[in-house]
């Protein structure tokens, strides 16, 4: 494990709308790490990973957050993108009438080129792309459908998972991937996650259920509870909550402040 | 036309906090410049502003036409004055507004002076070479690379025509409308508003009387044309009208492929452009007729533009004859059109595919009109309007099944896509069948692009003009693929260009 955090948040504070919903919300993860983020509805999951990727319509009102040491926050969208932050979505959007592979191609050219990299001209693209629908077992068909459109949710969310293989990025959050998806696609999409974990890429995996920390087992476990990090633990703090409920962090978060 | 309206207002809009963002965005893109918008500064032969039967007489002369011709000016000149008397402010069904036009402060006639006939492409007025090289578009057959001819039309005349001795070797006629009336008078004349009568409409009338020039193909019995044909239109001089014709005739089992391109200076004024189109395809031949329409269309205010009053319109008079129109619309103030199929012959096929696009200010109201009259006709419209800015379109189609078109088949497809809140997309199919065997099918869609699509691109490391354009060209694939190789590319860049960050 390296020295320097990968992504450092510090105090940070944010609002969804005009309504405060982080404060004063504190964590680091080191390359290699996982994390889970768990907590009620309305605890600010969501918000946590809407800021961290800069989706328009979260305002920042206090804190920071260095990733690679550089100020996120100053980074537009489609930057912090480049720079290597995904999220892989709750819900995925349907574009019609964007073939999928199109637009796949030009999401990992967009980042290709901001690395300094070559474009992958159709060939290689379709090589690179072959490889990586096995991992997440789609058939090469829905390549050619457009985005999302007509998509099980299941498929849905293998194809952020093949999103995620595709784009290679550094910092991933999965964001309530797990809801919605039966056991089979659970196990698939579970399966892709755990391909990229490496010693140089962190995971910040949101969730309601321990179900989905059986397939990703985390290095630590966050209980958010009004816009704050109630309490951490390992992972079998995951197991603590699904017996007893957020209640008590609750009561606890709520005595501290 | 009466039938019942079905229209597609403006949607309300979410109120989004992403807004700010994105609408300086598109005003950022929005401003970008018409990079056609030059003027050359060249020596006109023009004529005084003002429509007059000694003006119509003065057109015929100055083209050195015969007799007959001329006559046909002047009845068509007569009816436009009746049209006129009738109604001073020119059709008023379509979804569109305009101050008046004061049609007798209008110069009718405009050319570059040449001194002297042209031997060969290369006399041409190298300063007439530059504006078409600035276009893109170079009239010169051993610079051109890929095998198309084209016909350049600068204000109301042709000034050249590529490739005419390698068609004619296969018996192709390619040229201007004037050499056309000079050296094939037996075909304009059997042809010349046949499609389109003079008494058509009020623009298709005001046309035939002053109409200045344009281009003319003929491809005679079972010749396929070895490349595509192209004519690109260019107004250039102020305060006149640009009235040009074109007449494409494919004899029977012939087969051509023509496309045609418009651009003009960037005027506070705004100028009239009402052209006639007609095509007439024999027995199983087939004719594909594309537009990339990129008239000036205004500043980012409203002002200044085209005024676009186009009639086009094909007769499939043969058995098993196919006519095609693909029309890219992105410029103009004002574009009015409907290139229309009369489906004569049995087993006939018509289509019309179609991008249009507004932004700022502009206005389209455009469509087609299929008349099925044969047995076993079928067409197929498929229709994409974008919108965006204050931007206003309408589509509008007829489809009308005659008593005697046993099978025919009709599949209409709208679809509407909004980019803002303060722009509008309406739908108007009219249906008139009158053969109960006939099938027809109609679909309509309206669709925004939404913040969340934008963010999504944008999460992928895409940037907000790439997705834009990403999602708009998805949007038109099924028209551009209509198109020829060289033109789709063109076509999607010009609409990356014209929408680029027109999105709220």
């Amino acid at each position: 494990m390296s020295k320097t955090p990968l992504i450092q948040i510090r105090n940070l504070h944010a609002n969804a709308g005009e309504t405060p919903i982080l404060r004063g919300l504190t964590l680091e993860l080191f390359p290699g790490e996982v994390h889970a983020i768990m907590g009620p509805n309305g605890s600010g999951k969501s918000t946590l990973s809407n800021v961290l990727v800069g989706r328009p319509g979260y305002e920042v009102t206090g804190g920071e957050v260095l990733f690679r040491g550089k100020n996120l926050l100053e980074m537009d969208a489609e930057t912090r993108a480049r720079e290597g932050i995904f999220l892989a979505f709750q819900y995925p959007v349907e574009i019609p009438g964007v073939a999928n592979n199109y637009f796949l191609r030009t999401a990992v050219n967009a980042i290709r080129s901001h690395r300094g990299q070559p474009r992958l001209d159709a060939i290689d693209f379709l090589t690179l792309l072959r490889e990586k629908m096995k991992l997440v077992e789609m058939p090469e068909e829905m390549m050619a459908r457009a985005i999302n459109e007509g998509f099980s949710g299941g498929e849905k969310k293998r194809n952020e998972i093949l999103q995620m293989l595709l784009l290679d990025p550094s910092f991933c959050i999965l964001d309530e991937t797990d809801s919605g998806l039966d056991i089979d696609a659970l196990r698939i999409v579970s399966n892709g996650v755990n391909q990229m974990r490496s010693p140089d890429r962190a995971m910040l995996v949101i969730t309601h259920y321990q179900r989905l920390l059986d397939y990703i087992v985390p290095d630590r476990v966050h209980v958010l509870s009004k816009g704050r990090i109630a309490r951490s633990g390992g992972k079998e703090l995951a197991l603590e909550l699904e017996e007893k409920g957020y209640g008590w962090i609750e009561d606890e978060a709520g005595g501290a402040s | 036309m009466s039938s019942p309206e079905m229209t597609t207002p403006m949607p309300p809009t979410n109120a989004a906090p992403e807004k700010p963002k994105a609408n300086a965005e598109l005003e950022r893109l929005a401003s970008q410049d018409y990079k056609y918008g030059f003027v050359t500064d060249i020596e006109e032969d023009r004529i005084a502003p003002g429509l007059t039967e000694d003006v119509v007489r003065l057109i015929s002369k100055k083209k050195n036409e015969p007799e007959w011709l001329l006559e046909y000016r002047l009845k068509a000149y007569r009816r436009f004055r009746e049209m006129l008397a009738e109604n001073p402010a020119g059709p008023e069904w379509a979804n569109v507004h305009y101050p008046k036009i004061d049609y007798d402060g209008i110069v009718y006639y405009s050319a570059p002076k040449q001194k002297k006939k042209l031997e060969s492409l290369d006399e041409i007025d190298p300063q007439l070479r530059e504006t078409y090289g600035k276009l893109g578009i170079s009239l010169l057959e051993q610079k051109r690379l890929h095998g198309i001819a084209v016909d350049a039309v600068f204000d109301s005349v042709s000034v050249a025509t590529t490739f005419k001795a390698e068609l004619e070797k296969k018996g192709i006629h390619f040229c201007s409308f004037s050499e056309a009336v000079a050296e094939h008078p037996e075909l304009v004349r059997k042809y010349l508003g046949s499609v389109v009568p003079y008494s058509d409409n009020f623009f298709a009338c005001l046309n035939a009387a002053v109409f200045s020039d344009g281009s003319f193909a003929y491809i005679p019995k079972g010749v396929r044309c070895p490349m595509e044909l192209s004519t690109y239109f260019r107004i250039n001089a102020a305060g006149t009208g640009q009235f040009e014709r074109t007449l494409l005739i494919a004899d029977e089992g012939a087969y051509v492929s023509y496309l045609e391109g418009c651009t003009a200076p960037q005027r506070d004024e705004n100028q009239l452009h009402a052209a006639v189109v007609e095509l007439v395809a024999l027995d199983r031949a087939e004719i594909k007729y594309s537009t990339v329409q990129n008239w000036y269309p205004g500043n980012a205010e409203g002002v200044g533009g085209i005024y676009n009053f186009v009639t086009k319109r094909g007769a499939c008079r043969g058995f098993r004859s196919k006519i095609s129109w693909t029309q890219v619309e992105t410029g103009s103030a004002i574009t009015w059109k409907y290139p229309s199929c009369l489906l004569i012959g049995d087993e006939s096929v018509g289509a019309f595919y179609s991008v249009a696009m507004t932004n700022h200010h502009q206005q389209a109201d455009t469509g087609t009109k299929m008349i099925h009259i044969g047995k076993n006709t079928k067409s197929t419209i498929i229709s994409k309007g974008i919108s965006a800015g204050r931007g206003n379109q309408s589509y509008r189609g007829l489809v009308k099944i005659g008593p005697k078109a046993t099978g025919a088949r009709n599949y209409s497809q709208c679809d509407s896509l909004l980019m803002g809140d303060k722009c509008g997309a309406h739908t108007f199919p009219y249906l008139d069948v009158a053969n109960p065997s006939a099938t027809v099918e109609h679909e309509a869609t309206t669709s925004k692009i939404s913040d969340d699509q934008l963010f999504f691109c944008r999460q992928r490391g895409i940037s907000e003009e790439d997705a834009i354009s990403m999602i708009v060209n998805g949007f038109c694939k099924e028209v551009l693929r209509e198109l020829p190789m060289e033109f789709a590319v063109e076509a999607q860049n010009l609409l990356s260009v014209s929408l680029e960050g027109s999105v709220g």
